[in-house]
C-alpha cells in the first residue's frame, strides 16, 4: 500500500509579528514548520503504516528549503519525500498549485492520499479538495477519525454540530483536522538518516505532466485586488467587581453604544 | 574552524528544545518537590529514542554522534536537571562501557535494551570509603565455578533502583591494587543484590539515588565485563565520557536559569522601571552570558573530541570543571537577580541553584578535575 501524504512549509504564525508603523507582517526571523494539519495527516499516514504495513511518500511543493519538512517527514517515519519545486510554479493560487501536486501525484503509484485541511498561512482549504478533483478521486474533508477496513478508508467527518462516518473504497483523499491524533516526535537517529543518508526526489516543470496553462502566476486564475492589514481592536477593559456591578456596568456599556 | 551546529544537529537541538518545554518542564516542579523519579518522562524519553543516542544503530542505539547526545543532556536540563542526569547516567555511565569493553554477547544481551529503551542503566564505582580515592574499591568478587560471588556496596548510585542493568567494580585481586579491580554486568533481581538507603539530597531530587547492597550475590563468569584487573581503567575511560554527560547538564541549569533571568529583569519594575534598566543588571547578565557562552564552547568541543581523538581525558575534565563552575555562578546570580522571589520555591531559579551544585560534585569533583587536568598539562 501508497501512501501520498501532502505537506506544506509554512511560517510558524504564532511567532508572526506585526510591524506597528507599517502594519504588515514580520516575516523575517520567522521559524518554519510543517503545517498542523498536514502534519496530523502524516501521523495517520505512518499508524496505518505502523499497524497494517505501508510505503508513505512525503510531497511537498514550494521553494527548495521546503525539502526541510520532507526531512522532518522522514525523520518522523516516511520513506520518501518529493519536492515540487521550479521558478516556473511561483506565485500559484489554489488552482495552479493543485494542478501542479495533482499532476506530479500522477506520477505515482498510490492508495490513498492525505493532505492536511488547510495551512495556516492560506486558510484557503482549497488545495487538497482541488487534487481529488483533478484526480478523479472521492474526497472525505475534515477528518477527525481514519480506520483501514480492507479496501476501504472509514472517516469520521467533522461538522460543527455533527459527524459523518463515511466508508470509501480506495483510491481517494482524505484532509485531515489537527485534532486527528497527536503527531509523533522525530527520533534523533531519525533526524541523521533523512540528512546524511537519504535523498529528496525533486521533481521540476519538465518531470511533471502538467498543462503550462495551469500552472505559476500565469496559470492563476485568483487575483488578489487589494492587500491590507485588519485594523487593530481597541484595547479591551477588565471589570472585577461583584457579579451584580459587573452585569450593570456591561448594560449601561451596551445601552451607551446604542445595542440595547 | 566553523563554530555552527550541522543542520541535523540543529534540527536535534530543535527537538530536544520542543520535547523539554512539552514533555519535561510540566514535571519539573513536582518532580523535585516530591523528590519523585518521573517515570511517565523517561517512558517518553525511551520512546523516542533519547536513551540511546551515541549508541550505533546495530546495537539498538539511534546512531548519532556525542555532540547531539549533549545537546539532548543540555536541553533536558535547561528546564530539569533530574531528568537531564537520568538520560547521562544511563547512556554515559550505563551503556558506553558496555559499548567500548562489551562482548559481542553482551552488546546483544545488555546493550540493546538500554540503547532501545526498553530498560534503564545504571553504574556502581562509589562505595563509602572510595569516593575520589575510587582505587580503594571494599567490594569484592570472588570466582567459584561459573560464577563471580560479589560482596559489598556501592553509594549515591544514580538511577539506582530504577535501572534494570548494572556496570559495577569490584576487587578480584586486593593484591594487585587498582590492576585488581574489575567491572561487572549484574541484572537487577540478581539473588543477593539489594537496596539500601535512598538519599535525600540537596538537588535533583527526582533523581533515583540508591545505596545497592551485595550479599553473596552469584552473577555468571560471561558477566565480566572487559578483562579481569582492567575494572579500573574501564572505570575512568568510562568517567571520561560521563564528564561530558555532566557539564551538558551543568550548561543546561545555567542557560535555563539565564533564560529566566533575561525574562524576569525586564518585566520586573522598581523605581519606576524595568530592572534591566539598571548597569547592575546589565553587567550581572553580561558576566552571566560570558561563562555560559564559554562553557557551551569547551562542553561541545570535548563532546567532538570524543568522537575524534583518541585520547579526550583532558577536554572532558576542562569542560567538566568550568561548565559546573559556570552552573554553580550563573544560577546563583540568577537567584540573586530574582531578588526575594528567587528564594522561593515557586520560581525555578531556586530549584536550579541547588541543582546546580552537584555538578561540582559527580563523576569527579571539581578537584579531582584539576587532578586530571593538572596531570595532563605538566
Amino acid at each position: 500500500m501508497k501512501i501520498v501524504v501532502c505537506l506544506k512549509q509554512v511560517p510558524d504564525t504564532t511567532e508572526v509579528k506585526l510591524d506597528p508603523v507599517k502594519g504588515t507582517l514580520i516575516r523575517e526571523g520567522v521559524p518554519s514548520i510543517m503545517n498542523p494539519d498536514d502534519k496530523a495527516g502524516l501521523e495517520a499516514a505512518l499508524r496505518i503504516k505502523d499497524e497494517n504495513g505501508a510505503e508513505v511518500i512525503a510531497v511537498s511543493m514550494g521553494p527548495a528549503q521546503a525539502e526541510d519538512v520532507l526531512r522532518e517527514a522522514m525523520a518522523m517515519g516516511a520513506d520518501q519525500g518529493i519536492l515540487i519545486t521550479d521558478r516556473a510554479f511561483g506565485g500559484a493560487d489554489t488552482w495552479a498549485t493543485s494542478s501542479t501536486i495533482a499532476a506530479a501525484i500522477s506520477k505515482i503509484d498510490y492508495d490513498l492520499i492525505i493532505a492536511g485541511r488547510q495551512a495556516i498561512d492560506g486558510d484557503t482549504a482549497q488545495v487538497g479538495p482541488q487534487i481529488a478533483e483533478h484526480l478523479g478521486l472521492a474526497n472525505i474533508s475534515y477528518a477527525e477519525d481514519v480506520k483501514l477496513e480492507g479496501d476501504s478508508i472509514v472517516v469520521k467527518r467533522q461538522y460543527e454540530d455533527r459527524t459523518h462516518t463515511i466508508k470509501a473504497k480506495l483510491p481517494c483523499l482524505i484532509t485531515a483536522l489537527s485534532e486527528l491524533n497527536e503527531p509523533r516526535y522525530m527520533t534523533p537517529g531519525g533526524i541523521f538518516d533523512a540528512y546524511r543518508e537519504q535523498d529528496i526526489t525533486v521533481w521540476g516543470l519538465k518531470d511533471i505532466p502538467v498543462d503550462e496553462a495551469n500552472i505559476g502566476l500565469n496559470g492563476s486564475p485568483t487575483r488578489v485586488v487589494k492587500s491590507f492589514p485588519k485594523s487593530l481592536k481597541a484595547a479591551g477593559m477588565m471589570i472585577e467587581d461583584t457579579v451584580e456591578k459587573e452585569v450593570e456596568f456591561l448594560m449601561d456599556k451596551l445601552k451607551e453604544k446604542f445595542v440595547l | 574552524m566553523d563554530f555552527k551546529l550541522k543542520k541535523e544537529q540543529e534540527v536535534a537541538r530543535d527537538l530536544f528544545r520542543q520535547f523539554a518545554e512539552n514533555e519535561v518542564k510540566p514535571y519539573a516542579q513536582q518532580t523535585d518537590e516530591e523528590h519523585r523519579f518521573p517515570t511517565e518522562v523517561v517512558e517518553k524519553l525511551q520512546k523516542y529514542g533519547f536513551m540511546g543516542i551515541p549508541i550505533a544503530k546495530e546495537f539498538g542505539g539511534q546512531g548519532c554522534d556525542t555532540l547531539t547526545y549533549a545537546l539532548c543532556v543540555e536541553e533536558m536540563s535547561r528546564v530539569c536537571a533530574t531528568t537531564g542526569v537520568i538520560v547521562s547516567a544511563h547512556t554515559s555511565l550505563g551503556c558506553d562501557p558496555i559499548a567500548k569493553y562489551g562482548t559481542p554477547e553482551q552488546k546483544e544481551k545488555y546493550l540493546r535494551p538500554l540503547a532501545n529503551g526498553e530498560k534503564l542503566g545504571a553504574f556502581g564505582l562509589t562505595e563509602p570509603n572510595a569516593g575520589t580515592d575510587a582505587a580503594g574499591q571494599q567490594t569484592q568478587a570472588v570466582l567459584d565455578g561459573d560464577e563471580y560471588v560479589l560482596n559489598g556496596s556501592k553509594i549515591f548510585i544514580t538511577n539506582g533502583k530504577e535501572a534494570e542493568i548494572y556496570i559495577i567494580f569490584a576487587m578480584t585481586d586486593k593484591s594487585q591494587g587498582t590492576r585488581g579491580i574489575s567491572a561487572f554486568i549484574v541484572e537487577k533481581d540478581t539473588p543477593g543484590f539489594s537496596f539500601g538507603t535512598k538519599e535525600n539530597k540537596m538537588g535533583i531530587c527526582g533523581s533515583s539515588t540508591y545505596e545497592l547492597i551485595f550479599t553473596d550475590c552469584r552473577i555468571p563468569k560471561e558477566n565480566l565485563l572487559g578483562r579481569i584487573g582492567r575494572g579500573f581503567g574501564i572505570a575512568m575511560g568510562t568517567l571520561d565520557g560521563g564528564r561530558i554527560g555532566i557539564a551538558a547538564q551543568a550548561l543546561g541549569i545555567a542557560q535555563g536559569a539565564f533564560d529566566l533571568t533575561v525574562d524576569y529583569v525586564n518585566e520586573r519594575k522598581q523605581f519606576g522601571r524595568a530592572i534591566s534598566k539598571f548597569q547592575n543588571t546589565q553587567f550581572t547578565l553580561a558576566d552571566m552570558y560570558a561563562q555560559i557562552e564559554a562553557a557551551r564552547l569547551l562542553v561541545y568541543k570535548a563532546a567532538v573530541a570524543k568522537d575524534t581523538q583518541r585520547s579526550y581525558t583532558l577536554e572532558a575534565a576542562t569542560a567538566k570543571l568550568f561548565a559546573a563552575e559556570a552552573a554553580k555562578y550563573v544560577t546563583e546570580k540568577a537567584v540573586q537577580l530574582h531578588g526575594g522571589y528567587g528564594y522561593i520555591k515557586e520560581y525555578d531559579v531556586e530549584r536550579m541553584m541547588r541543582d546546580a551544585k552537584i555538578t561540582e560534585i559527580y563523576e569527579g569533583t571539581s578537584e579531582v578535575q584539576r587532578m586530571v587536568i593538572s596531570a595532563n598539562i605538566l
